[in-house]
């Protein structure tokens, strides 16, 4: 585990078109219930263009960062060895259908504990006109060696 | 999921008539390795200890775990349908404690109680605490969602 990668910012991703169906598939996946997450209609009577996403849908996006992190040559980060360990995410605005979404991860800290380290990774992720709509941050529990 | 207790209401919640402890919302849902596959298609996350018995054993693992963000995604929809506008759950975050192991045939029961934990009058969020169990073990741990009313 590098410890430089402290503070580091990766490259934002390309833009994600937030799609109508693949809201609906992740809402059914997570036993949605709430016709906004499902129901065009419904979602516009609530004042919203299309479908609402649940609030754990930025997972879709925040992934593509995860990647780069893990992919990073220098990162020092064995993939087989990675726990998820925290996940929050706090949202200006929840995703809607039709949103075009950018995701950009900075790694707020990398800590050791007892032979593992944790990085926290904060994922901004921004729409088409670059205001803040939620970011994912997650703690991954890298293990040490045996 | 088996069980509901209340269908949405037709408004949100009033937060003055709110009190730490009232109950939110108490559900049960049922996952099955059906439900694993569905939320590996829909999510993007292919890790094949959520469906393949011989890689999580591989890995040490006692069996094909549940994806921990598939507990998160559905141990907040009781609080989403409070809500009754999902715009209004403004933060969500939780702790991976235990993982849910779900077995080929019997799936597993994942318990969600969520109850009021605290109530910030100024910003008029309320913060839903989640009680996530199977059978008696925790699986997800500080599980807090905030509702902005």
């Amino acid at each position: 585990m590098n410890p430089e990668l402290q503070g580091r910012t990766f490259p934002p991703t390309e833009p994600y078109v937030v799609g109508r169906e693949k809201v609906r598939e992740f809402a059914r996946a997570v036993f949605a219930t709430n016709p906004v997450n499902l129901d065009p209609v419904a979602a516009q009577a609530a004042g919203y263009a299309d479908v609402v996403a649940p609030p754990t849908f930025a997972v879709v996006i925040q992934e593509q960062t995860l990647a780069q992190l893990l992919a990073e040559p220098g990162s020092g980060i064995d993939f087989a060895r990675v726990v998820h360990g925290d996940q929050r995410f706090t949202a200006t605005r929840p995703i809607v259908a039709g949103d075009v979404l950018t995701a950009q991860l900075t790694v707020a800290s990398v800590k050791t504990l007892g032979g593992h380290s944790i990085v926290t990774a904060e994922t901004a992720i921004t729409d088409a006109s670059g205001e803040h709509v939620v970011t994912a941050t997650s703690a991954l529990v890298v293990r040490g060696e045996d | 999921m088996t069980t509901e207790t209340a269908r949405p209401a037709a408004s949100a919640p009033d937060f003055d008539a709110l009190t730490v402890g009232d109950l939110v919302d108490e559900r049960v849902f049922a996952v099955s390795r059906d439900s694993l596959v569905r939320y590996a298609g829909a999510s993007g996350d292919f890790n094949p200890i959520h469906y393949r018995d011989d890689v999580a054993k591989a890995v040490g693992l006692p069996g094909v775990l549940a994806h921990g963000m598939l507990t998160m995604g559905f141990a907040v929809q009781p609080v989403v349908d409070w809500a009754v506008d999902p715009g209004r759950v403004v933060d969500y975050q939780t702790r991976f404690t235990r993982p849910v192991l779900v077995d080929p045939e019997l799936g597993a029961v994942v318990t969600v109680i969520a109850k009021i934990g605290q109530l910030d009058a100024e910003a008029r969020i309320a913060r839903v605490d989640l009680t996530v169990k199977v059978g008696e073990e925790t699986v997800l741990g500080k599980a807090q969602v905030r509702v902005q009313l």
